[in-house]
């Protein structure tokens, strides 16, 4: 039994190993030096770490901008996707009225729509709105915030009516003897203990803007200085030698935020997202 | 707030309808409005008016063979992808359960970087890991100068261990929470009973999981159907003369390299109809494991 134990221990942690690896190759290969990268004679290691390819990309490419770019739109995604998802995920736990089963159930379908497909309309509807409001049309960052809140929203709404329902119904009643009116209701007494449930959702909503590669390519076409992270790295890509150690830097430059926020709130996320699975 | 019947809810559903109505059901309404258009370059400059074909761009769609080439090696990748996806993530929840406390916490952080790791880096990573000569596993199987994207199925495998690379955590992070639930007496029983590992987990954990897996069994199925970032990125817009295709990247192709946006239009409606399938199935999963809307 011990034996055994200590071997399937062994198992794991092997495979915890192959799984960190990917991440491990790309941190070290943006600290190695050029020399090390073109090597036909790769090394699971450097004693001579660099920093030359991240000052490329930083210095070179004006990556700092589209790390800028790209942060600004997820965290408008986030502020505006969670405020709107709070106060319609109220309304569907905390009133009873006709339809609103019918719309539990479009938001659980509108999680599963391919957005994909829906790049081909948007990117019209976009322009169109662009000759309208510029702030919002192709080749801006306002574009990009505005679809990534609509797709956040469905799955935010979902998660967060989970943590609006656990909160007692007494809390909001004896609120509103005591002479609270709606809105202090909802800002005072419900707002700040569903804020655990915000972070959680936050997280999604920023990781689904952060990543996002399929808009980016399609709404910025050319104005370059409103590129976001995926479309940038790209660049690195070239038909006759791509400069790995830059690909390996930006992709770096690009994980490591995710990987920070998604380690921090690891509980969190799990508790969260069995709510949004079981609930 | 009581439960009451006053009309509160209709300000506070009002940002999201808004929201969702312009930017999610009017795009389907023009998808399906783009998919009976005769709908190119021509029409976007606005040199010929457009025109109403009725089901021309579909029919031309099924009459394409390479369409029907795509459909299928759109579902056998998405199909490998699940099935790998639930047999690393079930194995490895199994596991987390029977190992001690310092290799569990290590696997489940493990996994969760995996997790975490954008689409894009995770791909530039994978293709940087398997190049031609400088890529560590081709100078380790000593097999440099073997390019993994000239072959349909080796680029296809490629493209679908960088799925399951990220997909696996969440399949294994649920259904570990969902054998951890299950109280400790059952699983003693069986065992007692001399039921071993293998046993215990078909004929004692599935049965009582049953429900936890059919959703992450359709969940799969929909993300791994609708994979474009990896496919688009590591086959560089799907592969070798589109060998990689799948059908979303072959919607995109065809709507923004082609300017066919008709014909993009109309995949795009064929894709959201086959998931759509799977969405329908999924809520009469939810529903008869009790779920209360």
């Amino acid at each position: 039994m011990r034996a055994g134990r200590r071997l399937l221990d062994a198992v794991a942690v092997l495979i915890a190993l192959v799984t960190v690896f990917p991440i491990y190759w790309m941190v070290l290969s943006a600290v190695k030096p050029a020399g090390e990268i073109q090597s036909l004679n790769q090394r699971p290691w450097t004693f001579h770490p660099s920093l030359a390819a991240f000052q490329r990309v930083l210095q070179v490419n004006d990556f700092g901008r589209y790390l800028l770019n790209s942060l600004l739109v997820a965290l408008v995604v986030v502020a505006v996707s969670g405020l709107i998802a709070f106060l319609a995920a109220v309304a569907l736990t905390r009133f009873h009225f006709r339809f609103r089963t019918t719309i539990l159930v479009t938001f659980l379908i509108a999680q599963m729509v391919p957005i994909e497909a829906l790049t081909i309309p948007l990117f019209f509807l976009v322009r169109d709105v662009g000759t309208v409001v510029p702030g919002v049309g192709l080749n801006t960052l306002g574009s990009l915030m505005l679809v990534h809140t609509a797709f956040t929203l469905p799955f935010a709404i979902w998660m967060l009516r989970g943590f609006v329902q656990a909160i007692p119904d007494e809390l909001d009643e004896a609120a509103q003897i005591d002479g609270a009116g709606r809105f202090t209701v909802l800002w005072r007494i419900l707002f700040p203990l569903v804020a655990p449930g915000l972070a959680a959702v936050s997280v999604f909503s920023f990781i689904h803007a952060w990543n996002d590669f399929l808009f980016a390519r399609t709404f910025i076409i050319s104005e370059a200085d409103n590129q976001t992270l995926p479309m940038a790295l790209l660049v690195f890509f070239k038909p006759d030698e791509n400069d790995w150690g830059a690909i390996m830097a930006a992709s770096t430059l690009m994980t490591v935020p995710v990987l920070i926020f998604f380690l921090i709130v690891r509980r969190r996320l799990v508790a969260g997202l069995g709510g949004a699975v079981k609930d | 707030m009581t439960r009451n019947k006053t009309r509160a809810p209709l300000w506070l559903l009002l940002p999201a309808a808004v929201v969702l109505g312009g930017l999610f059901l009017y795009p389907m309404y023009q998808l399906g409005l783009l998919s009976v258009l005769d709908f190119t370059q021509a029409q976007v400059s606005g040199g010929e008016p457009t025109r109403f074909v009725g089901a021309e761009n579909y029919s031309d769609l099924f009459g394409d063979p390479r369409f029907w080439s795509v459909l299928g090696a759109t579902v056998v990748f998405a199909a490998g992808c699940v099935i790998a996806t639930l047999a690393v993530g079930a194995g490895l929840a199994v596991l987390l359960t029977r190992i001690s406390r310092v290799p569990r916490l290590l696997l489940s952080v493990a996994a969760m970087a995996a997790w975490a790791v954008p689409a894009v880096s995770g791909s530039t990573t994978w293709m940087f890991l398997f190049d031609t000569d400088l890529g560590f596993v081709n100078q380790l199987l000593g097999i440099e100068g073997f390019n993994w994207m000239y072959d349909r199925y080796t680029a296809f495998a490629l493209v679908g261990a960088v799925v399951v690379w990220a997909s696996f955590p969440f399949v294994m992070v649920t259904l570990y929470a969902g054998i951890e639930a299950i109280p400790k007496s059952v699983l003693e029983a069986a065992s007692l009973d001399g039921a071993n590992a293998w046993r215990a987990f078909w004929q004692i954990m599935v049965p009582i999981l049953r429900p936890v897996l059919a959703i992450v069994v359709i969940q799969s199925i929909i993300w791994d159907f609708k994979v474009f970032t990896q496919i688009y990125v590591m086959t560089r817009g799907g592969g070798l003369a589109g060998q990689n295709l799948t059908l979303n990247v072959y919607a995109y192709q065809q709507a923004f390299a082609s300017s066919e946006y008709g014909r993009g239009a109309a995949i795009g409606v064929v894709m959201m109809l086959i998931l759509l399938a799977v969405t329908l199935l999924y809520l009469r999963t939810l529903r008869r494991s009790g779920e209360q809307l």
